[in-house]
């Protein structure tokens, strides 16, 4: 069949698709969101986006259990969420095939931490494949149920961002047909109760030993025995940059990255004078060779931080340093990411910021109402962070402080974990206000559809989760929604539900403008009624800059969302198409 | 046929993807090795972006390092300047002289430098550069900016006129595919 060039999540899909799957439920993030969307492509597979992650695996779960294979996909602080099925699914093992997918993100190219997934594997005690390519994406992902099913175990594939987000060629292949297994009740197996989890645990170990000794001899671990000088011990996408920087060493490279090979390992060790360990982030396979006293070299030379690169390992190995060339002759300025022209949030930031209250942020596009000129978010942890973070403030500094805070995070991030945060608000007698910015989508990820949007992953119509009735069920009786393009009337608003002594909610209603729902077109100038006094610049719209005249308008960034006429004063901001 | 390494840089939310795509598709045509490395997530939000196209006998790595890179698609001028260092010795920039400033120089922490060609071009790089936004507007819709682009690049490689094309139609959605015919005609003959 045809060779096709594609993104390594898409040729997970493909993987999927191939391997018969039949049931994928996972929640988005980056790195690891386009598998699901390629899996919602095949009509053979039920696709579902789940409101988190722990929801996500559970579902594969019940899906392996009943006797079809399953997936679920997520990125690397998706898997802490999901942590707790994980370790007990782990003693379940799998009825027919169940892999979860987990992409790690070196260099925080989109992530608020750098975590290494791998460490989920060996707690977890379950096997981890980790390609190098978008044709190992697929292979992998085949083998990974395969195995998933020999050895009754869930497995784990591992990306990280360049794998998963680069496109390579793969070869094409039919969807086999992998019947339902049969589904019977099986409480020994199935149902973990102390009395049955004693004996799982000891076939979990048991397996493990079985898994060490495929380990040793699986083809997806490879040796290529060249120079005899230098060694190199690779997994992923490091096995990609040590290829590119020293063509000639000898490669040990694994495609399982848990558990080890550790004959493998020893015997490649005993044929070249000196092992290097290339692997992004933790010291892990470095770690293992040195506790069976393998000598390697690994983070003394390289990092545990950020990415690396062949020119690293050019520079670590071979003592090659790429030369200078060009440089700029002066600072460029940085570049960071902002709230897009015509973004939803922009308005309650401007509030926020106006009013000088203290913030606590939560995870999504408004996580970038923390940079500058808005920089009103005071924390950032990770997704629901927010109300629990105001609670536990107005818990330390009394209800004075809750009179000047405030929670915000977005529909999805409300739906994920933010609903049991603003639980504890009520039953615990906090005051805090929360504003909910519900644009109608999951837009940092990508615009994936959420529970509360009322369309599934396919984008079919289904009951939507209404935010004001939930905020209402769980005890909130102030629930207000606003627009937050109407900056005085929100204003007004917010200053009136932080002053309240009880929990309340602002539910921010204005689509992302990226969606079709938000409509916008057009275009606003400043007219020569600007007086330059720099109101609408506060707005941080990257369409509106400081020109030697005054703002100006750029017409290509401009969306005509409408929101900086709302700011200034003097009627200069006017509407031209 | 060495590995040709090329660079496409600018502010996310320009289309760099798309044209990332269309390179590769060219490259898989010719039936070499080909791998890209794209940029989803946040930094799409207006962020600096860059995507990476390597083809060639074979291609291990998806990453371009710096002082390897044979051709930047530059978007945006600042960003051209910003990855000056990845341009190898004799290779060849195609820079949209589109200038989009970014937060600090908005908020007026940053000043966006002054005559970044003539500076690059000081320094002995060889610069085309286009009003690929104009010839976009020309062609019907601003958003073709990529395809202009590309349209510059095609003259700058030893791919053929028709075989860029050909990618153009395999890339593009359908229902714009006229204006990005044009679009590709008009960065292709504002090529020097
Ligand atoms: C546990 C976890 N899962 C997934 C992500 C990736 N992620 C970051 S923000 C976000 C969703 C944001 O959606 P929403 O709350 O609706 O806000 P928006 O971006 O639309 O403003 C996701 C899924 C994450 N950071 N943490």
């Amino acid at each position: 069949m045809a060779k096709k060039l594609m993104l390594g999540n898409e040729a997970v899909a493909r993987g999927a698709y191939e391997a018969g799957v039949r049931v994928a439920s996972s929640y988005p993030g980056t790195p690891s969101t386009e598998i699901t969307e390629f899996i919602a492509k095949y009509d053979e597979i039920y696709a579902e986006w789940a409101p988190n992650e722990k929801v996500a695996v559970e579902t594969a779960i019940g899906a392996a259990t009943a006797g079809g294979r399953a997936l679920s996909a997520m990125k690397h602080v998706g898997l802490n969420v999901a942590a707790d099925p994980l370790f007990t699914v782990s003693y379940i093992g799998a009825n027919a095939g169940l892999v979860i997918v987990v992409a790690d993100d070196p260099g925080m190219h989109s992530s608020q931490n750098e975590q290494d997934s791998r460490h989920y594997a060996i707690g977890a005690k379950v096997p981890m494949l980790e390609p190098a390519d978008s044709s190992e994406c697929k292979e992998f992902t085949k083998q990974a149920f395969a195995l998933s099913e020999q050895f009754d175990t869930p497995v784990i594939l591992r990306l990280t961002t360049r794998v998963a987000h680069s496109q390579s060629l793969v070869e094409l292949c039919e969807r086999e047909d992998v019947p339902l297994r049969e589904y019977q009740k099986n409480i020994a197996k199935n149902v973990m109760v102390p009395a049955n989890a004693k004996p799982k645990h000891v076939m979990v170990e048991e397996r493990t030993k079985k898994l060490a000794a495929f380990a040793e001899t699986t083809d997806l671990n490879q040796v290529w025995i060249k120079d005899k000088k230098i060694g190199i011990i690779a997994a992923g996408i490091s096995y990609q940059y040590a290829c590119e920087a020293c063509p000639n060493a000898s490669i040990l490279k694994l495609g399982m990255v848990n558990p080890l090979p550790e004959q493998l390992i020893r015997d490649f060790a005993s044929k070249v004078e000196k092992v290097y360990v290339a692997e992004q982030l933790d010291p892990v396979i470095e770690t293992f060779c040195r506790s069976i006293g393998v000598k390697v070299i690994g983070k003394e030379a390289f990092t545990m931080i950020g990415e690396y690169s062949a020119a690293l390992l050019k520079e670590k190995i071979l003592g090659e340093k790429a030369p200078k060339l060009l440089c700029a002759e002066e600072d460029v300025p940085v570049r960071p990411p902002v709230m897009c022209p015509g973004c939803s949030h922009r308005g309650v930031f401007y509030v926020l910021s106006k009013l000088g209250l203290t913030v606590a942020g939560d995870i999504g596009c408004y996580s970038l109402g923390c940079a500058k000129p808005l920089a009103s978010i005071d924390t950032i942890v990770c997704m629901g962070g927010s109300i629990t973070g105001a609670h536990g403030m107005e818990k330390a500094r009394g209800r004075e402080f809750a009179r000047k805070t405030v929670a915000v995070l977005g529909d999805s991030t409300f739906v994920h974990s933010g609903i049991t945060g603003l639980i504890d608000v009520v039953y615990n007698k906090g005051t805090t206000t929360t504003i909910i910015l519900d644009n109608s989508i999951t837009g940092m990820t990508g615009h994936q559809q959420n529970p509360s949007t009322g369309f599934t992953i396919r984008n079919e119509p289904t009951r939507q989760v209404d935010l004001e009735q939930l905020c209402h069920a769980v005890g909130v009786d102030r629930v207000v929604i606003a627009d937050p393009f109407d900056v005085d009337k929100f204003e007004k608003i917010v200053k009136e539900e932080i002053a309240a002594e009880e929990p309340s909610v602002i539910i921010a209603q204005r689509p992302c403008a990226l969606i079709k729902k938000a409509g916008y077109s057009g275009l606003y100038v400043i007219n020569d009624k600007c007086k330059n006094c720099k109101m609408c610049m506060k707005l941080g719209c990257p369409a509106i800059s400081l020109k030697k005249k005054g703002p100006q308008i750029d017409e290509t960034l401009c969306v005509g969302c409408g929101l900086c006429p709302n700011v200034c004063k003097f009627g200069a901001i006017e509407r031209v198409k | 046929m060495k590995n040709m390494n090329i660079m496409i840089v600018g502010v996310g939310g320009q289309g760099t993807l798309l044209a990332s795509r269309i390179i590769g598709a060219a490259a898989i045509n010719l039936g070499v090795d080909v791998k890209l490395s794209e940029v989803h997530g946040m930094s799409q939000r207006g962020g600096s972006v860059v995507t990476y196209v390597r083809y060639g006998e074979k291609v291990a790595s998806p990453i371009i390092g710096e002082g390897e890179a044979d051709l930047i698609l530059a978007f945006e001028k600042l960003e051209a300047y910003r990855y000056l260092p990845y341009l190898k010795q004799g290779g060849k920039y195609i820079i949209n002289t589109q200038e989009t400033d970014p937060m600090p120089v908005i908020t007026g922490a940053a000043e966006y430098p002054s005559d970044i060609l003539e500076k690059m071009e000081k320094m002995g790089v060889s610069i085309t550069a286009c009003d690929a936004l104009a010839l976009a507007k020309e062609a019907g819709n601003i958003k073709a900016t990529n395809v202009v682009l590309i349209g510059v690049m095609a003259k700058h490689t030893n791919i053929s006129k028709e075989e860029w094309e050909k990618a153009v139609e395999q890339t593009v959605p359908a229902k714009l595919l006229e204006v990005n015919r044009k679009a590709f005609q008009l960065g292709y003959d504002a090529a020097e």
